[in-house]
């Protein structure tokens, strides 16, 4: 009956309440819409930058992510690979073998990015053969090239086309080489959609003379969420003196600020937004106690335990937001699951050339990561339950013949 | 042993500068089954002394004691379970909870006693239909006459079997018949149950119907008569 009584008493005035629960709704929609597309955009730039190039973690030979040569590269050890294989979580791990070289047809050169990679691997975890144009990938042994949509268009080229590369090799060696072009590839990520070529691992280490070596191995995680506990695990488990184990935080700290900054943007509006709905909440708190301090003195006067008594005015507000919760999450539901899969296309906008610059696909595809909606609903609940301690409180402090001669 | 007895009750207000002496050293016994009324003019501390013998007012001075229990070193949860379990409150006004019908509002002093939902119901069904309001028990106090609202506090007042029951000004927003109606009621309940009622009045049309008029005036006893009807 307590329940009853917190319930209907929320309808006794009916106006009031609905534009308290109204405040509630609209918040929490907001912050929903806001937060989800915020995060989404996050986990989109996630997504592009550690799908694609990064992984989630890496393994190189100490110090190589500070000087990128292959004068730091690693031998592909079995053993270690069966070491980090058998780390707990770890699903798999990717070789690569990463350089730079310079790409000529005769008539045009340009600096190319160049990535010796397992080809399955890379297509199974890295949905590398998503974005093929024109050609096709090449197989663990091909001799071919594999150029990004960029690179093809810079060079004039297409399939069966053929291409020079001209460089270094590890220990200063020559490292020249001709190359068939076996297809076309689009890369999400418009940075790397403009300079990556991509050969098979085995092409790689015999172009630069780098037999038998990699700079990096890319862990796949079993679960990505894990991968902060992961990087402890492998750290471990390794020889830190002669590897390095990194994830995407650390390999791109700029990304993680930029996401930092802009998540506390976002996060200072909803705290103003919060601030104002609480002082709409004990609003209504404060009416409502100063209405029925004459009820509340009958109530304790027959004999009704004070703190019963402040629990159905506590759970009053709870219910009273938990409307306006459920209701705002409703209605940001269909949308947030609308833009998630239809996302916000930036185009070719400020916003979108922005996006491009750095390296993002244009596109905000909004989150529905669950964790969204549970921590702003609980938020809010939390400060509508905290605002109604103060009808906690004049409960306790409550006289009833004081109250009851108003 | 008397229900109430009091010793030397006295209730002083501070008012500024100004002492009021409400209740001014008030010896009383009242006995089981006695229909009391305490009269006297607004102001002579009535509403005082019902509130000292109800616990929801502490003395300044000498003591309360209910069946025999000495009520004043009650600690606030402690007097508000006694009250629950002892004593029935009847108000001027507004004495139900406006969200809850008058079945809920009989039910809910039962609720707070822990009583099972089936004894609940069936007692304040009964009870209801003792007052006459048989045919009303699913109404909201909102949707009563003010008549048929004081039947349901007394209705309420009765379900916690307490030892008595205090009525302040229970008439008082009453017309002529809810009045007589509702003084039928409880002396009914009276005579019938051996219920001990103590009523707070200035109104001459429950005076007419005490068996016992304890008149108080600037919070001191003036006289005590025991009628005859
Ligand atoms: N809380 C209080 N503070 C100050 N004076 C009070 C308070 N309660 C009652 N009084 C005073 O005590 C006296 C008795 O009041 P009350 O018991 O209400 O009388 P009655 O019920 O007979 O009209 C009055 O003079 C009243 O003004
Ligand atoms: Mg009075």
């Amino acid at each position: 009956m307590i329940l009853k009584l917190a319930w209907r008493n929320i309808w006794r005035n009916k106006r009031r309440s609905l534009i308290t629960a109204a405040s509630v709704l609209f918040a929490l929609f907001f912050a929903l819409i806001m937060r989800s597309m915020q995060l989404g955009a996050y986990e989109n730039m996630i997504r592009n930058v550690v799908g694609v190039s990064t992984g989630y973690i890496q393994v190189h030979a100490k110090d190589f992510w500070d000087e990128k040569t292959l004068e730091y590269s690693m031998e592909r050890n079995p053993s270690l690979e069966q070491k980090i294989l058998s780390t707990e979580g770890v699903a798999d791990v990717v070789p690569r073998l990463e350089s730079f070289s310079l790409a000529s047809t005769g008539n045009a050169t340009k600096a190319a990015a160049i990535l010796g990679i397992d080809p399955q691997k890379e297509t199974e975890y890295f949905d590398f053969d998503n974005g093929l144009q024109e050609g096709e990938i090449f197989a663990e042994n091909g001799k071919g090239i594999l150029l990004s949509e960029g690179l093809a268009e810079y060079f004039k080229l297409k399939t069966n086309d053929t291409l020079v590369l001209i460089g270094q090799g590890y220990h200063g060696v020559s490292a020249n080489g001709k190359y068939h072009v076996n297809g076309v590839v689009k890369l999400r990520s418009p940075e790397l959609n403009k300079r990556l070529a991509f050969l098979t691992l085995k092409e790689a280490q015999f172009l630069y003379g780098a037999d038998n070596r990699i700079t990096s191995f890319v862990v796949i995680p079993e679960r990505e969420n894990d991968f902060p506990e992961l990087t402890e695990s492998l750290r471990t488990g390794l020889d830190t003196a002669a590897y390095e184990v990194m994830n995407w935080r650390e390999m791109m700290p700029e990304l993680v600020q930029a996401i930092q900054a802009d998540s506390a943007g976002g996060l200072v509006m909803l705290f103003i937004l919060y601030l104002v709905i609480s002082f709409g909440i004990f609003g209504t708190i404060l009416m409502m106690t100063s209405e029925r301090q004459y009820e509340y003195g009958i109530l304790t006067a027959i004999g009704m335990k004070r703190g019963k008594l402040a629990l159905t005015v506590v759970m009053e507000t709870f219910f009273l937001s938990l409307l306006g919760v459920i209701g705002g999450g409703l209605l940001a539901l269909p949308l947030v699951l609308y833009y998630h899969y239809n996302p916000i296309n930036l185009g070719g906008g400020e916003m979108g050339d922005a996006y491009e610059e750095y390296g993002f696909e244009p596109i905000i595809p909004a989150s529905i990561d669950p964790s969204i909606i549970f921590t702003h609903s609980t938020i809010v609940l939390f400060i509508s339950v905290l605002l109604s301690f103060y009808a906690v409180w004049k409960i306790y402090y409550l006289q009833p013949v004081k109250a009851m001669r108003s | 042993m008397p229900v109430i007895e009091t010793h030397n009750l006295e209730r002083v207000y501070q008012d500024g500068s100004q002492v009021i002496k409400a209740v001014d050293g008030i010896d009383l016994q009242i006995d089981e089954g006695e229909f009391t009324a305490i009269v006297g003019p607004s102001g002579s501390g009535k509403t005082t002394l019902l509130n000292l013998i109800g616990g929801l007012d502490k003395p300044t001075g000498g003591q309360v004691s209910i069946a025999g229990e000495n009520i004043s070193d009650l600690s606030d949860n402690q007097m508000i379970n006694f009250r629950l379990e002892h004593i029935g409150f009847v108000f001027q006004a507004y004495n139900l909870i406006p969200v809850l019908t008058a079945v809920e509002n009989v039910e809910f002093i039962m609720l707070l006693q822990k009583k099972s939902k089936v004894e609940r119901r069936r007692r304040a069904t009964q009870l209801l239909e003792a007052v006459g309001l048989g045919d009303r028990l699913d109404k909201k106090p909102g949707e009563l006459s003010g008549g048929q609202q004081q039947r349901v506090a007394v209705a309420r007042a009765l379900a916690s079997k307490p030892d008595f029951v205090l009525a302040d000004e229970p008439t008082a927003n009453l017309d002529s018949a809810s009045t007589a109606n509702l003084l039928d009621i409880m002396a009914r309940l009276n005579r019938e149950e051996n219920m001990t009622f103590v009523f707070a009045t200035h109104d001459q049309r429950v005076i007419d119907r005490a068996k016992r008029i304890i008149t108080v005036e600037d919070g001191k006893i003036k006289s005590d008569v025991k009628v005859d009807h």
